[in-house]
């Protein structure tokens, strides 16, 4: 066989071969890559002559960097279609087989593949932006530091890289091109909401800042690679010849798995239950870390920060005091404001946004859910100890007596939304991506209905009814 | 060679697209592969080039298992599959080379072997045209010297010589003819049963993914069609009245001027017939066996499976 670099090459070459001898892909590619740039000149032209007359020195400074990063976005967008095709539409003019037949291996398709569906768009988005800044060069404007433009163009790459990867993962399990033109927009809409994050980022001044959009689209771009790379296998593009959602064999699939060996709810708890459990020691063990270090982090940092940006003056300290104790002193009605079980449903409804969240985002979002409410409970603690209560006697009445359950209960939430994401993204020779995610949500669906949902029921009984109770006796003055 | 075992392939775990096929093809054999469409030609041959995983049963080709050595059995197949697959803004050449490229071969190999399979196929005066710009036998001609390309140990052509013309398809023919002689694995899938008569050295029939009938063209005519039949032709009306008929041979039909034998072993029985009809002074001038095409197994097969009379 031929080296591994040589092999990804030899597809790629082909394709591009392919894609620049069709006018159809390279007229409208160059007439809207040149097209873009002058439309944005004449915009920015605009923008700069009405914020010259009305003000707005902060938008000015800031406007070069957001319009060469939406320049970088458009022949993102459009030349996905090159991307999305790549499988679907070898496999639609039946010219996918006889490349399926050869000795090149899945990984060195895949990639070659790949890379043609990055260069392409980088090329042209990179051709854009020289362009346009170019032309923009010429006007009376801030022109971005180099800093900001390699922030920016790493970005867009980190961008190219995210929405290639996605689009290539649609174009494997997509049946026909008209299907992957219409998931497309899975692809487009989450990176334009992701680039108006982007721009806000921008605007608000801090460029160091554009390094955790980087890191973070970068990871996800990577993970998708690797998605693709690890549910890629040529029987399940020649396997099925259209799309059919059959039903019967989800629901016999996922009851299977999710019932397993058990004969009874007794059974199903002593043997099934704990098969699940023993799965989910590692995710486990890198959730509950993640909780130590969220929760001692955001403490240590409120009560070594807090206090620059706030001067806490006995006065003040008695305001907070006051303020808390006001606002605490319906604890003895707190049932009738808050009845356990909308605390259960809001409780369980925010475990199934770490799971909805995590699998779009391969478990980073779910997870920074989950460590940004573990490190809410650090920061209130870290608030009562500058205000002088006990950190520890605060956690201990007002948090440890629900949170036994109902932080066990988010914390194996989160670690089973981890699983699931894992499972994703490693290969599985002997399942479809479909059977992966239908087996793995069995698997959380046992976590959830088995552990989550009765500690988080115990968890609301407790919060509501002794939780309040408790704070009122160790913080009588309240 | 190519064998197999009770290789299945099921879809959506409910649909057994092929259900327990045997083969056994020995190097230097063409095995034709009959059956409707969707019958699982396709599905049983992407077995064999290892793109398809089976669900139940085993098969080795070219030596090798085709789910523990996938690599080295695409490495060893050419394949030419239903639809030509060609990339149609890459010329002739540029496509040969390509896939002389993707099986490994050094530059001077894949021009030998490029320029010779264009020469052969009638193709090297469009060599440098797009394969877009090719009629339909050309672009079956430039699929089949892909499958070449790489001269493999097994061959697994799905309708070779569709859209071809005649003088093309005989040149096809004849390099699959070359191909067996120098001890290749053939198997080729076909609706032309002129074609798997003229090439097959065995014929397996496939109904919905279950091998009804396997063997030589003998075989199954024996078989379907029962004991070959022999005709005497007089040179006028003769009666024969009672014959002595030898053992094995009954009178299948008579007419006024001919007669027809079912024969079981022809050797034995046949020099006897002819000698009792001369002992009669039967005015013979010929005894000849009845052709019996394979359309006529094929389309009996089908309507013994479909459970419908057959109108021969």
């Amino acid at each position: 066989m031929r080296p591994n670099t040589s092999t990804i090459w030899m597809v790629a070459q082909r394709e591009f071969i392919d894609q620049f001898r069709d006018w159809r892909i390279v007229v409208p590619m160059f007439v809207l890559v040149t097209l873009f740039p002058f439309i944005a000149d004449d915009t920015t032209r605009q923008a700069v002559n009405f914020m010259n007359r009305f003000g707005g020195s902060l938008i000015l400074d800031h406007l070069i960097p957001f319009v060469v990063l939406v320049i970088g976005f458009f022949p993102l967008s459009f030349t996905l279609v090159v991307a999305l095709e790549s499988f679907v539409g070898e496999k639609e003019r039946g010219t996918i087989e006889p490349l399926l037949s050869s000795p090149i291996e899945d990984r060195h398709m895949y990639l070659g593949k790949l890379l043609v569906g990055i260069t392409t768009p980088l090329v042209f988005s990179y051709a854009s932006i020289g362009i346009y800044l170019i032309l923009v060069s010429h006007r009376n404007v801030q022109f971005p530091s180099p800093y900001m433009l390699t922030l920016i163009l790493l970005l867009t790459f980190a961008h190219a890289v995210l929405m290639v990867s996605s689009a290539i993962v649609i174009s494997v399990q997509a049946t026909t091109i008209r299907a992957a033109n219409l998931l497309a927009s899975f692809v487009v809409v989450p990176v334009a909401f992701l680039l108006q994050g982007e721009t806000v980022l921008i605007f608000w001044g801090n460029e160091d800042v554009l390094w955790f959009a980087i890191v973070g689209v970068t990871l996800l771009a990577t993970l998708l690679v690797r998605l693709g790379l690890s549910h890629f296998r040529r029987e399940y593009l020649l396997g099925r010849e259209i799309d059919t959602i059959n039903f019967k064999w989800i629901g016999r699939t996922f009851l299977n798995r999710f019932k397993g060996q058990a004969t009874s709810v007794v059974e199903w708890y002593r043997t099934e239950l704990p098969l699940t459990l023993r799965q989910l020691r590692q995710p486990l063990m890198i959730v509950v870390g993640l909780t130590v270090i969220a929760g001692i982090a955001s403490y240590m940092w409120v009560i070594t920060n807090v206090p620059a940006y706030i001067d806490l003056t006995p006065e003040r300290i008695d305001q907070f005091k006051t303020f808390i104790a006001d606002n605490l002193t319906n604890l003895d009605s707190l049932g009738e404001q808050l009845p356990a079980p909308v605390l259960f449903y809001h409780n369980a409804r925010t475990t199934v946004a770490f799971l909805l969240l995590g699998l779009v985002s391969f478990g980073t979002l779910g997870l920074t859910l989950f460590v940004g409410n573990i490190a809410l409970v650090g920061g209130v603690l870290g608030a009562a100890h500058l205000v002088g209560y006990s950190p520890l006697l605060a956690f201990a009445a007002g948090i440890l007596p629900h949170g036994i359950f109902e932080l066990s209960a988010i914390i194996l939430a989160t670690a089973a939304m981890l699983k699931v994401a894992a499972q994703l993204v490693t290969p599985q020779p002997d399942k479809s991506l479909g059977e992966t995610l239908l087996l793995s949500l069995a698997d959380w669906c046992r976590i959830f209905v088995g552990i989550v949902l009765p500690f988080l029921a115990i968890a609301a009984v407790i919060e509501i009814y002794v939780t309040p109770l408790l704070i009122k006796l160790v913080f009588p003055y309240l | 060679m190519i064998e197999t075992n009770d290789l299945s392939k099921q879809f959506n775990n409910d649909f057994w697209a092929v259900d327990g096929v045997t083969l056994n093809v020995q190097p230097g054999k063409i095995l034709a592969l009959l059956g409707q469409n969707g019958a699982g030609k396709t599905t049983t041959v992407r077995m064999l080039t290892a793109l398809l995983r089976p669900s139940r049963g085993w098969a080795r080709v070219a030596g090798f298992d085709v789910t523990q050595k996938p690599q080295e059995i695409r490495a060893n197949v050419g394949v030419l599959t239903e639809q030509h697959g060609l990339y149609m803004r890459m010329t002739g050449d540029e496509y040969l080379e390509f896939f002389g490229k993707v099986y490994g071969l050094d530059p001077q190999a894949r021009k030998r072997r490029s320029d010779y399979l264009l020469q052969y196929f009638g193709l090297a005066e469009a060599a440098q045209r797009r394969c877009g710009e090719y009629s339909k036998g050309m672009k079956q001609k430039l699929a089949l010297a892909r499958a070449l390309m790489h001269d493999p140990a097994v061959l697994l052509l799905d309708e070779p010589t569709s859209a071809m013309d005649p003088e093309s398809s005989r040149l096809v023919r004849d390099e699959i003819a070359r191909l067996r002689s120098s001890q290749r694995t053939i198997i080729i899938c076909t609706h032309n049963l002129a074609e798997a008569e003229a090439l097959a050295d065995s014929i397996a029939i496939i109904y919905r993914g279950r091998i009804l009938l396997n063997g030589t063209l003998d075989e199954l005519k024996r078989v379907v069609l029962g004991p070959v039949e022999y005709e005497a032709k007089f040179a006028q009306d003769f009666d024969a009245g009672e014959l002595d008929l030898p053992q094995g041979v009954t009178l299948a039909s008579r007419s006024a001027d001919s007669l027809r034998f079912r024969v079981e072993a022809p050797q034995a029985a046949n020099p006897t017939l002819v000698h009792a009809l001369a002992s009669r002074n039967a005015p013979l001038i010929s005894f000849q066996e009845v052709p019996r095409k394979l359309e006529q197994v094929y389309l009996k097969t089908m309507a013994d499976a479909q459970g419908v009379a057959y109108a021969a």
